[in-house]
């Protein structure tokens, strides 16, 4: 609790107390009267002095002035009917203070707790200075200085290993638990957390140009994107609090003339006023105001935690009504990056057969070679090759352990006269001859994420009706993922400008309030993140582009996490509808039972604060998203 | 140009009385009030110095909600 919290919790006690005393005093008449003003002051004086200072102000509607007149006039009456019944008055005031109170409060401690679940901040970086290592401020640290990060301490700026391994801890950044190593030559981002060795790191970026002040910035800014929903709650309470007024004023006025007019009969007056007043006291629509945007930061704070960046409350919104999701195809589901995924027709052992491959292209720096060579499960001995040869654009031949090999495609085949056997696979296929006869071939592909088909499935489980992949590959690459993956539809050879046109003739396929998610590796298809409802950059840890021109943001490239975004916006969206509902719901019961005097100003207090109360709660569970 | 200052309020609906009363001073194009992590954004009009702009949005936001404050 701040300062100004304990100064109110102090009043509001001071002021139940002397209540209670002056309930069993046998005080009369002006007496009683002044007795009660004490404990009504103490808790209110702030609260008149802003109905003051508003009306000065011509801001007429707001809740101080319906307090202040609810609570005046509940005084007036007691003393002009002599009924002496002012504890309803200070009563009506007393909870009103105990629920803003109880609101600032709960405010305050989400506002801490999901601060703290973004605690990625580093406060200092270490630098060696004449043999002496100082902690400095990360904003003085200028890109190219070397930093020490001790284990435990938090990587401050980006930057390249130059000494020391070790392993590090991203889970802050990307929700994911395994750590990752770290070794000379490694990039290295802000925010994770250095677990077990000490790393010398060259800076590469200045502070603020760092991943950990990017999430820090994309975070802090998301909830200032307003939603519909909280857009729709700001119109509703401009509109709201004048019109309950006007249906006080009329209940007040109405009425009594009726009787007094019409039927002829007691205007009862003071009854229909306090009636009026019950409405004023209904009148503030604190619980809306406070619990929509709660629930947006709090939903917004749970899933940056689980590795997911929402830049806005308005994506948050929107991404729960996602019904078309469309990806790419390399980067996005799968790894892009080539491996062997099969030898076929080996006429030798498969390891002897990898190993002479390996050993033939170990001077090649082509992927294909590089994939070869990480695949044979054998140390290169570059002494046991000799006579390399490469034939551009076909393969490779040289001798390996005295044998020719001749390693390439199906050109090279040709060409050597050798005959080879198609593959049926696809991918990209390396054929090998050892001294002139035909011993096989290695099949080169992108591996699928081993994620990627249960990503799919949960999408749909989801409740996404149709998913597209979009796919500058062969029709045949493309159409043989997609349905190994249990994705809908494949379009394939598609150029990035086509994709974009995918994404539009997608976009006129669905209806109404559907929503068309594009999830992309954010580095060439900006351009189709932007023209998406929604797009959704992956593997978006230490890619600048990727955080700039997504929506959404998945550090990690998990494509799990896409259902798992969806889920969470769900379960925001229900919360925040429930919130809506309940709010709405409860005053409008209590405006009715008011008007026909069955509430009296203790039921509308307490409707009024409890309505607060627990939808701020259920708000605050927004931020539980880690089963989800 | 836009700039973003550190603001307290008390109050949801406070918060959301000094973004409009941020928007409507003159030499504000736009104006943002996030009441969560009680920052305010905003975006001047061209030329307009922000100091003294920012001087009349703190008058003009304590003039709807007295208890507020702008960290200049």
């Amino acid at each position: 609790m701040n300062r100004k919290q304990k100064i109110m919790l102090v009043r509001i006690i001071i002021s139940t107390v002397l209540l209670i005393i002056f309930h069993f005093l046998p005080a009369k008449g002006l007496i009683r009267f002044f007795l009660y003003l004490i404990p009504y002051l103490i808790i209110g004086y702030d609260i008149l002095l802003k109905a003051g200072h508003g009306i000065a102000n011509r801001q007429v509607f707001d809740e101080n002035f319906l307090m202040a007149i609810a609570t005046v006039g509940a005084f007036a009456i007691a003393l002009i009917n002599g009924s002496g019944d002012y504890t309803e008055a200070a009563a009506v005031m007393l909870f009103y203070q105990i629920g803003e109170l109880f609101q600032s409060a709960a405010v305050g401690k989400s506002r801490k707790n999901i601060s703290e679940l973004m605690d990625i901040r580093p406060d200092y970086a270490n630098i060696e200075q004449d043999g002496e290592i100082i902690k400095t401020d990360p904003d003085e640290v200028e890109p190219g200085t070397i930093i020490i990060v001790n284990p435990g301490e938090k990587i401050p700026i980006d930057g390249i290993v130059v000494d020391g391994n070790s392993t590090l801890n991203t889970s802050a950044l990307t929700g994911e638990s395994v750590p990752r190593t770290a070794e000379p030559g490694d990039e290295v981002i802000s925010g994770c957390i250095n677990l077990s060795g000490v790393l010398k790191i060259k800076t590469t970026k200045e502070f603020e140009e760092s991943t950990v002040s990017k999430i820090l910035e994309l975070v802090e800014d998301s909830t200032s994107r307003k939603s519909r929903s909280e857009a729709f709650i700001s119109r509703f309470a401009k509109i709201y609090t004048p019109a309950v007024c006007g249906a006080a004023l009329a209940l007040a006025l109405l009425p009594p003339l009726f009787n007094l007019l019409i039927i002829k009969t007691d205007p009862a007056f003071a009854e229909w006023i306090y009636r009026a007043l019950t409405f004023l006291v209904i009148s503030c629509p604190c619980a809306l105001v406070i619990s929509i945007p709660l629930s947006f930061f709090a939903g917004i704070g749970g899933a940056s935690r689980e590795g997911i960046l929402i830049k806005g409350s308005n994506y948050l919104e929107m991404l729960s009504h996602t019904r078309i999701t469309a990806f790419d195809k390399t980067g996005t589901m799968t790894k892009g990056v080539f491996e062997v995924s099969a030898v076929h027709h080996a006429t030798i052992d498969e390891d002897r057969l990898m190993y002479l491959a390996a050993h033939a292209e170990c001077a090649s720096s082509h992927p294909i070679a590089k994939s070869i060579i990480k695949a044979a499960s054998c140390s290169i001995d570059r002494s046991k090759v000799s006579d390399i040869e490469e034939i551009g654009g076909n393969g490779i031949t040289a001798v390996v352990d005295g044998h020719k090999i001749a390693i390439g495609n199906r050109r090279l085949m040709e060409k050597i006269g050798v005959e080879y056997k198609d593959c049926h696979k696809t991918g990209t296929i390396v054929h090998i001859a050892i001294d002139g006869e035909y011993s096989g071939h290695i099949i080169i592909s992108d591996m699928i994420k081993p994620t990627a088909k249960d990503a799919v499935a949960d999408l749909h489980k989801a409740g996404v009706s149709k998913t597209v992949m979009l796919t500058g590959d062969a029709e045949s690459i493309g159409k043989e993922t997609a349905e190994m993956l249990g994705i809908d539809e494949a379009r394939c050879e598609l150029l990035p400008a086509d994709k974009v046109s995918a994404i539009e003739e997608l976009l006129s396929e669905k209806k109404g309030n559907d929503i068309l998610v594009f999830v992309g590796d954010g580095i060439n298809d900006a351009p189709v993140l932007g023209r998406a409802d929604i797009g959704i950059a992956m593997g978006a840890l230490g890619s600048d582009a990727a955080i700039e021109a997504a929506d959404i943001v998945l550090m990690d490239d998990d494509p799990q996490k896409i259902a798992k975004a969806i889920r969470i916006s769900r379960k925001c969206m229900r919360i925040v509808y429930e919130n809506i509902w309940f709010a709405i719901g409860i005053k409008f019961i209590c405006l009715i039972l008011g008007a026909l005097g069955i509430a009296n100003m203790w039921l509308a207090i307490f409707a009024d604060v409890g309505v607060m109360i627990i939808a701020v709660l259920n708000a605050i569970r927004a931020l539980l998203v880690k089963k989800l | 140009m836009k700039k973003t200052y550190k603001i307290d309020v008390d109050c949801a609906n406070c918060a959301n009385k000094m973004e409009e009363a941020a928007k409507n001073t003159s030499g504000i194009k736009d104006a943002s009030v996030n009441f969560m992590t009680l920052k305010m954004k905003v975006e001047f009009d061209e030329g307009a110095d922000a100091d003294t702009v920012m001087k009349e949005v703190l008058k003009n936001c304590k003039k709807v909600e007295k208890d507020c404050e702008i960290y200049l």
